[in-house]
């Protein structure tokens, strides 16, 4: 064997300047490495995160003077007793029957496309999916819930297209409909829930996706060379396999509708949500306990979806 | 007696490849039959299109005289055993073995004692309440298999089965495998790249190369008479040569000469050493003669000759193998 150099030494000399040997220091101290890594963003999570959390948490057992309208800082339920009031009890179901109906739909119409995305999309078809999917979060969220208001509208395009469908009486049975009608779809519940929808599935897409593409083919092959129907591949394996990924989409959806106080504010009838709720008695009000304590809302309503996600096993593989 | 599965002209393309091309095989029933060779060369397609994973481009294929091209893989009497074993990671192993019953319908109870029965037949019974990642290669393939059998399949599957498991444990399961076979009476169709397991295990080995199927035959004809050059090279690593030099024929036809038939014999011809390479049992020598290289076993206890010496060895011509075809 030519070109070895057997006088050559086998441990080189250190490197020189201050960063490299820091960094070969840190190498070498593993536990230190791991410590430096995490301090920044524990130090941000312990005081801007969970500190504020707590600061609002507080907040939320003070009272407000009903005459002065000064913030009583003296430990109460009294504000949480007010949550219980019909009119705010609406807002909180109003709210999660919203955020309910909107993560069912987003996992619907998520599963099909993530599952072509996972099984069959490769290469610039792939691409082409990511960028299809996330393409509408790059741009500006208002611009999208107003541009959605156009659509919705009495005279917006969705209305002359039923026309020219002749399916307007369509549209007029769904408007007409209790509860979720209105007079044209940007002021019902039905443009609320479609506007929602829109907005947040490509936040239940990608999980969705990402869980399928960890399920091996040969799974669905071996279900299906069992005797498995399609549609018992389907129940036995391919769900409940799929689930942490609809699990984790769910909780995007799911918490983003339950916090936001913009789409129900431009596309919808006057009823609030509960971030409308907040930003009102907050602002207009000047009832912060109150909108603390609404703000504990879904925060509980997380915690308690979180935990028995959990013990359905839906983290297991993430 | 009808075949337990036939290929007349079986063709599958993915676009301008032909992983299987025009393949004739008839799979007797009650037989060990494995199909062995490199990746590529078609053997685990031909598997697919057993089980109904893939649909023939051209050709018929019939399970037990039956039509099978455009029959899902539900509905078609045939287990298959995959090559990483494919056992589903949300089950335990009772329910991974009961699969195949539950989704007939088949009672929890009813469905749980049998897959305790099929757990026996591998020797695992008692697992059924672990999860499939809790158990070693060697048990997750038993699984696989008692999960196969659970249908009682008409044919059993096996795609490399037994390629990620160590040596020993490879061995263990080749015995047993073949033991549940004859046993049960089943057809196996075994997938291997090994030619030592074909050769061991099979009644009949089909070698394949390039989407066709090079020879089919007992593991003896597939051995001692290869019928190509391709077969010779891959089944044994047969020293392929000039059919004079092997003295069975002449200059321009090839013979196989096996290994282990060149013997070190002091009035035999001279060789030059290339390499030695001991294995245990035997030492492998790299030899050449005239130019055309050699591979010899010898047996170990024999002295070795060093690299460059100049040794004699001879074989008998009658052990060599003149083969019919070149490619």
């Amino acid at each position: 064997m030519s070109g070895f150099d057997t006088t050559q030494s086998a441990i080189f000399t250190p490197r020189s300047g201050p960063l490299s040997r820091m960094v070969d220091w840190v190498i070498r101290h593993p536990r230190m490495f791991v410590f430096l890594m995490v301090l920044p963003i524990t130090l941000w999570l312990g005081i801007v995160y969970i500190g504020a959390l707590i600061a609002l948490l507080i907040q939320s057992f003070f009272s407000i003077d009903e005459f002065s309208g000064i913030v009583v800082r003296e430990f109460t339920f009294k504000t949480y007793g007010e949550l219980l009031r019909p009119y705010n009890l609406d807002i909180i179901l109003r709210t999660i029957s919203m955020a309910t109906a909107v993560t069912i739909a987003a996992a619907v119409l998520a599963f099909p496309i993530a599952y072509f995305a996972a099984r069959y999309a490769k290469g610039k078809w792939k691409a082409l999916f990511y960028i299809g999917v996330m393409l509408p979060l790059w741009s500006s969220y208002l611009v999208k819930v107003y541009a959605w208001k156009l659509v919705l509208a009495k005279e917006g395009i969705l209305t002359w297209l039923f026309a020219k469908l002749h399916l307007t009486w369509l549209l007029d049975g769904l408007l007409s409909l209790p509860v979720i009608g209105g007079n044209s779809l940007s002021v019902s519940y039905t443009g609320t829930f479609l506007v929602f929808l829109y907005i947040w599935l490509p936040y239940m897409i990608i999980p969705v996706q990402a869980s399928l593409e960890r399920v091996p083919g040969a799974l669905l092959e071996a279900a299906s060379d069992l005797g498995a129907t399609p549609r018992q591949s389907f129940r036995m394996v391919l769900f409940p396999l799929a689930l942490p990924g609809i699990i984790a989409g769910s909780i995007f959806t799911f918490s983003l509708t339950l916090g936001d106080y913009i789409v129900p504010q431009i596309v919808g009838n006057s009823r609030l949500f509960i971030g409308q709720a907040v930003y009102t008695q907050q602002g207009t009000a000047g009832n912060i306990p109150l909108a603390a304590a609404f703000t504990v809302v879904p925060i509980v309503i997380m915690g308690i979806y979180l935990w028995g996600a959990r013990k359905m096993g839906a983290f297991d593989a993430l | 007696m009808t075949d337990a599965v036939t290929f007349r002209g079986v063709s599958r393309h993915f676009g301008t490849v032909k992983a299987v091309d025009e393949v004739d095989l008839a799979i007797r029933d009650g037989e060990f039959f494995a199909m062995l060779g490199p990746s590529g060369s078609g053997k685990t397609t031909c598997l697919r299109l057993i089980a109904g994973f893939e649909q023939p481009t051209a050709g018929r294929i019939e399970i037990f005289g039956e039509r099978a091209e455009g029959v899902p893989p539900y509905l078609r009497n045939v287990n298959t055993v995959f090559q990483n074993y494919a056992l589903f990671p949300h089950m335990n192993v009772l329910d991974n073995v009961a699969f195949g019953l539950r989704v007939k319908g088949v009672g929890r109870a009813e469905r749980h004692r049998a897959a305790e029965e099929s757990l026996e037949l591998v020797e695992l019974a008692g697992y059924g309440a672990r999860r499939a990642g809790e158990l070693s290669g060697g048990q997750r393939q038993r699984v696989a298999l008692a999960r196969a059998l659970i249908n009682k399949p008409r044919v059993v599957l096996l795609d490399e089965p037994l390629g990620a498991l160590d040596l020993k444990l490879r061995e263990q399961m080749q015995e047993e495998l073949r033991k549940l076979q004859r046993a049960l009476g089943l057809t196996f169709v075994f997938v291997t790249h090994d030619q030592d397991e074909a050769l061991s295990m099979a009644d009949r080995v089909a070698v394949f190369a390039g989407g066709k199927i090079q020879q089919i035959g007992s593991s003896e004809d597939i051995y001692r008479r290869p019928a190509s050059r391709f077969v010779a090279d891959f089944v044994g690593s047969s020293n392929v040569v000039p059919a004079d030099l092997a003295g069975v024929g002449i200059s321009d036809q090839w013979a196989s000469l096996r290994p282990e038939d060149i013997i070190l014999d002091a009035n035999g011809r001279e060789a030059t050493v290339t390499g030695t390479f001991f294995h245990g049992r035997v030492t492998k020598l790299s030899l050449d003669i005239k130019g055309q290289s050699l591979t010899a076993l010898i047996p170990a206890h024999q002295t070795t000759p060093e690299i460059g010496e100049t040794t004699r060895v001879s074989w008998d011509p009658a052990r060599a193998h003149l083969m019919e075809r070149e490619a």
